[in-house]
């Protein structure tokens, strides 16, 4: 009986016991790596001494500063998502719907400062703010408003993107009709393709808000004295007053935060995927008219005053020492700051991140893999279906919890016994690839989950088993999208530093770390040298990145 | 029971939640016949296919092959081909590579592979052209390397699910031609689903008519045709009027039939005639497909339509005389 059960669930393509055991080792890493570090959090709030507690809830909300940091992080998010959205739409527009030399070339440039490490985006700001820097007679030097335009430079392209991709396929002919109908130029876009694209704004809107809420490198570095948000809270709690009761419970407040963005972003994802009629792209786009002139403009000015400038600054600001200019900074770099502001030397800190980044990469793409090669089965039986769906969610948990709390869950679970890791190797590229996972599976998920069932069915009655069924249909889609999820997850890693600050030890920094440490030292040298080491790692990244893009194949719904 | 007895079908349900897409179906598929399934979209002719094939889970009955149940067989051990719709081609292989994929994981040696392909490709008119990317093809081209890969590890049995749905017209006229010479020529056992009764009339020995799950009628296309089992069947084949026997003699028409059957009646049936039995009223006159449909008053029995061919004049109100073709579609009973 039991045998003929087996083979009877062999028939299906997918098979279902092997899936099982592929979905099994995803599942105990992140059971161990995520689950366990957020019910630690969560039990850190709420339970004392063994009991349930929660005068330690009521104990911190109670505190006016607390009030403060959560309403800060919302003004900010809110601040910077309006600004991104009003920002992004034009350029949406100009860079998705009109047509004129150079357009790839600003697409692809658009895209640079979402890629590079917030730490480098922080210092860039800091660079350009500062007392003696290009803008700093503004005296914006620490305050919000500096923190909500780094934190629009970072999404700009978010928004552009997201936007972009729905607009330039858009059907042009209902606004042709609501024309032919009368309406002014004006009247059409607000009628017609406005509630059209709603979908895509909405989406882009509550990715960038989550963003914006767990920023935290940027936050850091160009938040003054005092500035403090929920992420930055957590970490000053930990790190500095050691008060890990009221770190679980900011946690605990962040990841309801998270939770509910993820949501909006789901719900207004499947709205936009619940296809409107489309047009492939090149029908649709017209070149530059001169109603197109008020958008450009804001677009010209965004590019070349918001995102250019902090880059440009940045160089010169490496290329710059006490005795002009001069590769002095540069030089630096293989020493440990002036009054000996480092352990270790910038470069050694380099080795160490790449080191570091190898590793994660390898963890997070391995375990991605897995969950995309699960999560793209489709089975006909409704229980393996709704086993399924259930995997699925599970799986993406993690996409949208903020690194600090990755960081200060670790702390917390795997820095002693029964697991302890403080001192191993593979803390801190654990981290990171927890970080790094969701981009992955982001990247190779809609890939996979765009193969027609029917090819497998094929393979399978031309006499392939279910081995030979995924060897022949989903390996080769696989591979040639790897080297996209290996270039994310290696850049990412990099970069990575709101889970690492939790987890470096000071002789073995990564160089995001080092950053960090640079800038909050005082000396004109130390602050030169974090520029240059803020190139080094945007100019690393950003290669990264672009070596990767290369293997990206047309892939619909991958939209980041 | 050992011998060739091909595909057997006992009592076989689909189900999909709470719909019955497959209720109950019996059928038997002759070693080297070719029986089509015909039915509107939505009848479950699709399902009963793959259940066949055993892509989809079954909630009762039995599939057999020469006897033998298949139930503990996986699909890639049934030895049966198939061919969708819009071809499902593997992007990454060439047109020979796509070809060669059966005969891959059937173990077979390279030399002999490569000769089968080739074989393959000039059946289907594709010769020389193995190296060509599908993604190059047309759709017509697409279909034909669908097809080589499907019969080249020599089947049991072919499924064809709607094979030459995605095709114009022109395009699937020639193709239905190619293909029932190709099963032929081949000698193929196959189940060959579609909607469109030409087509299931050109290429089956036998044709299979369902609805809601069931399976109305089975026999030879001419069968079907002229004795189709009951209104639905003959409403789906395009027969729009029925009529009883009586009333047509009455009308004047003579009819080999027995009294209380019915006539099924659609517009090639009757045909205008100088000397026709039928006397009728022209309401309206339409050109179509090579002569005059024409909507008509037909004396004891009402209104018609009627065909009539080559450059006749037919201003409405004009009396004409029809008759009915020679041999008339007819179902038991009255309707």
């Amino acid at each position: 009986m039991t045998v003929a059960l087996r083979t009877r669930a062999a028939s299906r393509v997918g098979p279902t016991a092997a899936v099982v055991l592929v979905g099994l080792v995803p599942l105990a890493f992140l059971a161990v790596f995520f689950g366990w570090p957020v019910a630690a959090i969560v039990a850190r709030g709420v339970v004392a001494d063994g009991t349930l507690d929660l005068s330690g809830f009521t104990e911190v909300l109670a505190r006016e500063r607390t009030w403060e940091v959560v309403g800060r992080t919302l003004a900010q998010a809110s601040a910077g998502t309006a600004l991104a959205v009003l920002l992004g739409m034009p350029g949406a527009y100009v860079l998705y719907r009109c047509r004129f030399p150079g357009r790839g070339a600003v697409r692809a440039f658009v895209t640079v400062p979402f890629v590079l490490p917030t730490v480098v985006v922080g210092v860039a700001f800091r660079g350009l703010l500062v007392e003696g820097g290009w803008w700093g007679f503004l005296g914006l030097d620490g305050t919000f408003t500096a923190v909500v335009a780094a934190l629009v430079f970072f999404n700009y392209c978010v928004v552009v993107r997201t936007v972009g991709a729905l607009w330039s396929r858009l059907d042009p002919r209902a606004e042709q009709a609501a024309r032919a109908l009368g309406a002014s130029p004006l009247r059409a876009f607000w009628s017609v393709t406005l509630p059209s694209l709603a979908p895509a704004i909405a989406s882009a809107a509550s990715i960038v808000f989550l963003f914006c809420a767990t920023a935290f490198g940027t936050v850091l570095v160009l938040g003054g004295p005092g500035y403090g948000t929920v992420e930055t809270e957590i970490y000053q709690q930990t790190v500095t007053f050691l008060d890990l009761r009221t770190a679980a419970v900011l946690s605990v407040l962040q990841l309801l935060v998270v939770t509910g963005c993820l949501l909006a972003a789901a719900v207004s994802r499947r709205r936009r995927e619940s296809a409107l009629r489309l047009q492939s792209e090149s029908t649709v786009d017209h070149r530059l008219r001169r109603g197109d002139l008020p958008a450009m403009a804001v677009t010209v000015a965004v590019v070349l005053g918001l995102l250019v400038a902090p880059l440009v600054s940045l160089v010169a600001g490496s290329l710059r020492t006490a005795d002009g200019w001069g590769w002095g900074n540069y030089t630096a770099l293989s020493t440990t700051g002036s009054h000996d502001a480092l352990e270790a030397t910038v470069w050694e800190a380099a080795l160490n991140s790449v080191r570091i980044a190898v590793d994660a990469t390898l963890i997070a793409v391995t375990i991605g893999v897995l969950i995309c090669i699960v999560c793209s089965r489709r089975p006909r039986r409704p229980a393996a279906r709704r086993t399924l769906s259930a995997f699925d969610a599970l799986f993406m948990l993690p996409l949208g919890v903020s690194a600090v709390t990755v960081g200060f869950g670790f702390l917390l679970t795997l820095n002693r016994p029964p697991l302890d890791l403080r001192s191993s190797v593979v803390l801190i590229p654990i981290a990171q690839a927890v970080v790094a996972i969701p981009l992955v599976i982001r990247t190779l998920l809609p890939v996979l989950r765009a193969i027609d069932e029917r090819q497998r069915e094929v393979a399978g009655v031309l006499g392939a088993g279910p081995a030979r069924v995924f060897a022949a249909v989903d390996l080769p889609v696989l591979g040639r999208s790897l080297g996209l999820a290996v270039g994310f997850a290696f850049a990412v890693s990099l970069g990575e530093f709101g889970a690492t600050s939790f987890l470096s030890q000071p002789d073995r920094p990564t160089l995001p770390v080092v950053i960090v440490r640079l800038i909050g030292r005082p000396g004109v040298d130390n602050l030169g040298m974090a520029l240059a080491a803020s190139v080094v790692l945007a100019a690393t990244t950003v290669v990264v990145i672009g070596l990767a893009e290369r293997f990206r194949i047309q892939t619909a719904g991958a939209d980041l | 029971m050992t011998g060739p007895q091909g595909l057997g079908v006992r009592d076989l349900s689909v189900t999909f939640g709470q719909t019955q897409a497959v209720d109950h179906v019996s059928l038997d598929v002759a070693p080297g016949e070719v029986v089509a399934l015909l039915g509107p979209s939505g009848c479950g002719k699709s399902s009963l296919l793959r259940a066949v094939a055993g892509l989809e889970p079954t909630r009762a009955g039995a599939v057999s092959w020469d006897g033998d149940d298949l139930a503990d067989v996986p699909v890639h051990r049934r030895g049966f081909g198939l061919m969708f719709q819009d071809g499902q081609l593997f992007a990454h292989r060439d047109a020979a590579g796509n070809v060669e994929f059966g005969l891959r994981m059937a173990g077979l040696a390279k030399p002999e592979r490569r000769r089968r392909v080739g074989e393959l490709l000039e059946l289907v008119g594709l010769d020389g052209q193995g190296r060509r990317s599908v993604a190059t093809m047309s759709g017509g081209e697409q279909q034909r390397v669908a097809l080589a890969r499907a019969l080249a590890p020599r089947p049991r049995l072919l499924l064809l699910d709607e094979p030459l749905s995605s095709l114009d017209r022109a395009l699937r006229e020639r193709l239905t031609g190619d293909l029932h010479r190709i099963l032929r020529r081949t000698g193929t056992t196959a189940l060959y689903v579609t909607h469109d009764h030409d087509e299931a009339f050109a290429m089956a020995h036998r044709v299979a008519v369902m609805a809601a799950g069931r399976l109305l009628q089975v026999a030879e296309p001419r069968q079907i045709w002229q004795r189709p089992a009951d209104e639905s069947v003959a409403r789906f084949l395009g027969y729009r009027w029925f009529v009883g026997v009586r009333a047509l003699r009455a009308a004047g028409a003579d009819v080999d039939a027995a009294d209380d059957a019915t006539v099924a009646l659609r517009a090639d049936s009757l045909r205008l005639s100088a000397g026709g039995p039928l006397k009728a009223v022209v309401l309206d006159a339409s050109f179509s497909r090579g002569g005059t449909t024409l909507r008509v008053d037909v004396e004891g029995l009402g209104e018609l339509e009627a065909r009539a061919f080559g450059a006749t004049e037919l201003a409405p109100d004009a009396v004409v005389a029809l008759s009915l073709e020679p041999e008339v579609a007819l179902l038991p009973g009255a309707v």
